[in-house]
């Protein structure tokens, strides 16, 4: 399955923010940095499975709400010196209209 | 632009820390040469100790090996010394010939260990204890001889003499003083020490010089064989250690006409005479003083890169360094003036048989000298106390008791370190151990607080097990850990600016967004992290009320949703009870709203009202707009719950309704943002029922008035509220509590307790603003109405806006929804 889901207008999402969205292989969060680059991750921390949509985003990436692990949103990767990875889908901004690729 | 090219000389912990705070700062700045004697690369040589004892391998302690310099670019030149420096032509030749010109010089050659001019000095076997070819040669003639020798019982000789015995020798320490390490401990402590090392098998001679080291038969090669002392006798010795001090090694820039005294003479910018030449370290002569331990060091090293990447802000003002002993199982602290004269006050407890020894010296009321053996938990806060310069003397019969005197949770209070197995759980909320600690100490090279938080997370989270932590990371790297100085602490890693500093900024200039403020403070980052946006957002909501605009995206996801998450991503739903009082319709209205959305558990909090756990995020608004009550911000930093008792109106013993009073009081401060979380309780009388004294503001009432405490704590650590005022109406306990809160919401940094603040500034200081001067109350309290007046409910702001915060994206129905929309569905990307 490699299509791109049209999500939903850029706007929905907030700056420094991130929504969820639920999919059939489970929430994936959709995070926007002040840059207004896209980044989507299954919304669950490799810590012990916190929702990362709930965190803070900053630069490129987001402190999870529950301990504070800090992922790269670039990859799903923890940020050294904390290991685990959260998995990482593919995201892009067409016109306007933010479109989710669920497929690897 | 041509790279200027700058050459250190000596590759030690000083020097290489320096260039690691350079290329932080200033990464493409020069082309780096490093020239160093030893054919290691830099390694922590504090941790000499722990390799000699065996309890670490020469590769662990490593701190930059030959690949860190590579990828750098750095040039390094390992096992050459440098031999002669031509100042005039700018260049440094080193002993293999090699030449490398400089615009700036560093220099960072460390020190000498100083040899006593005996018959004997220069026999084999006889060694200094300064690098890791001593240390090699140490371990080697422990394998194969019995007898060793330490002359000088400091620190260090300590240390190799422990080391030794670990490797099976039998070891006399021979020291000149009276009593060990006596520019460090008195005889008391030093007393204890001794009997501890002893009990490990250590033989002491004290007061005794060394005249003569005795060359050994054919036999043994002409290797030394025994030491001959001052009285005659002789011990027998195929090793002898001399650790009896060092000097700083500063030949190379004598000769090469550099102003040098007790070390090479620099400024607080860390620049020698020669203003194209720096130096850091042991080898330095700072305001007279050379230092001997790696934190004053490390902080010469953030100083002098700071000017090396043409910053130019920072100075070195000198440190007030510590000491601590790296014997395994053996805690000694000391610091200051810890003699003591007839001048001083002296605090001190000892208990001889369980080994504890503390002595504190105060003068004019402050905290000038401390000397630790045994239990040395309370070190950090002793020290901090001691650098601030701070007046003791309102909690002096407290003191000795130290900063845990009043029950931490959560680690069983233990307060010694070395007592501890090494599977004890050090950190109850992150199930740390102390081997895990210790090892990662060790492994990674860490030296302080915050990288052991970091690498092993603990006392990362509540914070109760920090001393104990601290007090691991004291036996593991020595005198080279040093508590953060508060005053001078950065918010956090995207800026230089304390707390203080950005509120300041932020009022004086009216800076009046998170971005502005950053822009105008430098921030390092694009914007900021997730500890400094929730503190900026803060200060802008308490400088500005009513003009700035709240921030949610720099608000923790409690304050965001106005609920608190759970550990499986749902939330809690507390509603605001005033003063714990209810009717049977508001329960009835919980009742219904928890069974229609079937929450699973329905819990009276310790705050006296009612916690609907386990909302799912999607219903949030539904319930709250099916509750129709406002919210109790349990979530926030902010006004949480005035408890109350049933006071007059009911109960026999009552002289004041506290119920009244505490209901009065929660409403005045409705949906108060604050630093951190603030609690309230009114107790009608001394009894106390509402437990008033262990709250940031508690209010007792008593047959003529109400007495006001503040600053108390019941949680991680608990703190007993302190005696703010005793007034007579109700009104004037609103007062008071309202221009309290309104100083500490002013002036406390982000996450301070009001407990943490009071101790920073004193009780005397907020008596001033807020008891003493009627005239600074009412602004202090006028201004917290201003703030509060017309704030709306959160949760019926939500109800009306119905903002997308806590509505997921169902996947199904938007694909539906853009299929009907022909222009997107016309620009969907292949
Ligand atoms: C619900 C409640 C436990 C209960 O079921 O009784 C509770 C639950 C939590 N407490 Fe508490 N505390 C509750 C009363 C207390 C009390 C007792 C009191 O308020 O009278 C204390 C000690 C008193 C004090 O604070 O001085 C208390 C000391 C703490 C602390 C330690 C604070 C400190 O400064 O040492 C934390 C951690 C923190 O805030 O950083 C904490 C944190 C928490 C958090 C918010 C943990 C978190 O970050 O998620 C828990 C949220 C659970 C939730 O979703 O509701 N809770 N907590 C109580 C809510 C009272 C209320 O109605 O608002
Ligand atoms: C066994 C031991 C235990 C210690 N324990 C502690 C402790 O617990 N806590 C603490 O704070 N401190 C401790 N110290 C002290 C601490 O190690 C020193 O303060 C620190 O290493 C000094 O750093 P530095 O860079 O000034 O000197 P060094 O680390 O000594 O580095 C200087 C380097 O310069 C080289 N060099 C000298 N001249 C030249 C030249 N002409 N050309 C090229 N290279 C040259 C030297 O070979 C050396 O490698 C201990 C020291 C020892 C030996
Ligand atoms: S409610 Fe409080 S004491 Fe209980 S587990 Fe949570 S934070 Fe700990
Ligand atoms: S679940 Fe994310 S940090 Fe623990």
């Amino acid at each position: 399955m490699s299509e791109w889901l049209k999500i939903c207008p850029l706007e929905d999402i907030p700056r420094l923010g991130a929504r969820v969205v639920r999919t059939a292989q489970g929430d994936v969060a959709v995070f926007r940095n002040a840059e207004d680059e896209l980044f989507a991750l299954a919304d669950q921390c490799p810590h012990r499975g916190g929702p990362l949509s709930q965190g803070i985003v900053f630069d490129r990436r987001v402190s999870c709400a529950l301990h504070g692990l800090t992922l790269n949103l670039d990859s799903g990767a923890a940020q050294a010196p904390d290991d685990g990875c959260a998995k990482k889908y593919r995201v892009r901004l067409d016109k306007g209209v933010v479109f989710l690729n669920l497929g690897a | 632009m041509r790279r200027m090219k700058l050459v250190m000389v000596g590759n030690g912990m000083a020097g290489v820390r320096t260039l690691e705070e350079l290329l932080k700062l200033a990464p493409d700045l020069y082309d780096i040469t490093v020239f160093g004697a030893e054919t290691a690369p830099n390694y922590n040589r504090i941790l000499l100790s722990p390799v000699l004892a065996g309890e670490q391998k020469f590769a662990q302690i490593i701190l930059n090996d030959r690949a860190w310099y590579e990828t750098r670019g750095i040039s390094l030149h390992l096992g050459t010394a440098v031999t002669n420096i031509d100042r005039r032509a700018r260049q440094v030749r080193a002993a293999d010939g090699t030449v490398a010109p400089y615009d700036r010089l560093l220099f960072a050659t460390g020190s000498i260990p100083i040899r006593l001019p005996i018959p004997g000095a220069e026999l084999p076997g006889v060694l200094a204890y300064r690098d890791i070819a001593d240390t090699e040669a140490m371990i080697a003639a422990a394998a194969t001889h019995r007898h060793a020798v330490v002359i000088g019982g400091g620190l260090l000789g300590l240390e190799a003499a422990n080391g030794l015995k670990a490797r099976g020798m039998e070891v006399t320490v021979v020291h000149l003083a009276p009593w060990l390490m006596e520019r460090q401990l008195d005889a008391t402590a030093a007393g204890l020490l001794q009997t501890a090392l002893e009990q490990r098998g250590l033989r002491f001679i004290l007061g005794r010089e060394t005249r003569e080291l005795v060359r050994g038969g054919k036999k043994s090669g002409g290797r030394v064989a025994a030491v001959r002392l001052d009285d005659g006798s002789e011990l027998p010795a195929e090793l002898v250690v001399m650790a009896v001090g060092i000097r700083p090694n500063d030949a190379l820039a004598r000769e090469s006409g550099l102003f040098c005294e007790r070390g090479i003479v620099v400024n607080d910018t860390m620049m020698s005479y020669d203003p194209r030449i720096y130096a850091v370290g042991e080898c330095v002569a700072h305001r007279g003083v050379a230092y001997g331990l790696v934190a004053p060091l490390f902080e010469q090293a953030k100083v002098c890169a700071n000017h090396l990447a043409e910053f130019g802000i920072a100075r070195y003002l000198g440190s007030t360094p510590s000491t601590k002993l790296k014997v395994t199982g053996i805690d000694v602290f000391s610091a200051g003036e810890f003699m003591g004269d007839s001048q001083t006050d002296d605090i001190v407890l000892l208990d001889k048989k369980g080994g504890v020894y503390k002595k504190l010296v105060l003068k004019d009321g402050k905290l000038v000298g401390a000397v630790l053996v045994g239990d040395t938990v309370d070190s950090s806060w002793y020290f901090q106390l001691l650098k601030d310069g701070k007046p003791v003397s309102e909690y002096r019969e407290r003191l000795m008791f130290g900063q845990s005197g009043l029950g931490n949770t959560g680690h069983q209070g233990k307060n010694r370190a070395a007592e501890l197995p090494d599977d004890f759980e050090v950190c109850g909320c992150n199930g740390v151990c102390k081997g895990t600690i210790v090892k990662t100490i060790k492994d990674r090279g860490l030296f302080t607080l915050e990288e052991v938080r970091q690498h092993t997370k603990a006392s990362s989270s509540c914070g109760s097990c920090t001393g104990l932590v601290e007090q691991i990371l004291a036996s593991v790297v020595g005198g080279a850990y040093q508590p953060v100085l508060n005053s001078v602490k950065p918010m956090c890693r995207c800026t230089d600016y304390a707390h203080e500093d950005v509120r300041r900024a932020i009022r004086e200039n009216r800076l009046m967004s998170i971005p502005e403020a950053m822009r105008f403070l430098e921030w390092r980052t694009p914007n900021g992290c997730a500890s400094c946006r929730p503190a900026l957002n803060y200060y802008l909501v308490c400088a500005w009320p009513h003009e700035y605009h709240d921030d949610a995206q720099s608000r923790f996801i409690n304050e965001r949703a106005h609920a608190n998450i759970q550990k499986d991503g749902s939330f809690s739903v507390v509603p605001r009870i005033h003063g714990g009082v209810t009717t049977p319709a508001q329960l009835r209205r919980i009742a219904e709203v928890a069974e229609k959305y079937a929450v699973p558990t329905v819990k009276i909090t310790g705050g006296q009202r009612i916690d609907l756990l386990g909302v799912k995020k999607d219903d949030l608004p539904k319930v709250w707009a099916d509750l129709d009550m406002p919210s109790g911000f349990a979530y926030g930093k902010s006004i949480r719950t005035v408890k109350t008792c049933v006071g007059s109106e009911w109960c026999r013993f009552g002289v004041q309704d506290s119920t009244r009073l505490g209901i009065e009081l929660e409403h005045a401060l409705d949906r108060m943002w604050a630093p951190h979380k603030v609690k309230l309780a009114v107790s009608g009388c001394p009894r106390n029922c509402a437990e008033a004294t262990i709250k940031d503001v508690g209010v007792v009432g008593v047959d003529s008035g109400w007495e006001i405490y503040v600053a108390g704590n019941g949680g991680i650590k608990a703190e007993v509220a302190q005696f703010l005022a005793k007034v007579k109406t109700g009104q004037e306990v609103l007062e008071f509590t309202g221009a309290f809160l309104q100083l500490y919401r002013e002036e406390a940094r982000y996450l301070d307790r009001s407990v943490h603040w009071v101790q920073r500034v004193g009780l005397d200081y907020v008596k001033g603003r807020v008891v003493e001067d009627a005239a600074s109350r009412q602004a202090l309290f006028g201004r917290l109405q201003e703030a509060l007046r017309d704030q709306p409910d959160p949760w019926a702001e939500q109800v009306r806006t119905d903002s997308a915060e806590f509505r997921a994206i169902q996947l199904d129905s938007c694909q539906a929804e853009g299929n009907r929309d022909e222009r997107m569905a016309e620009n969907l990307p292949s």
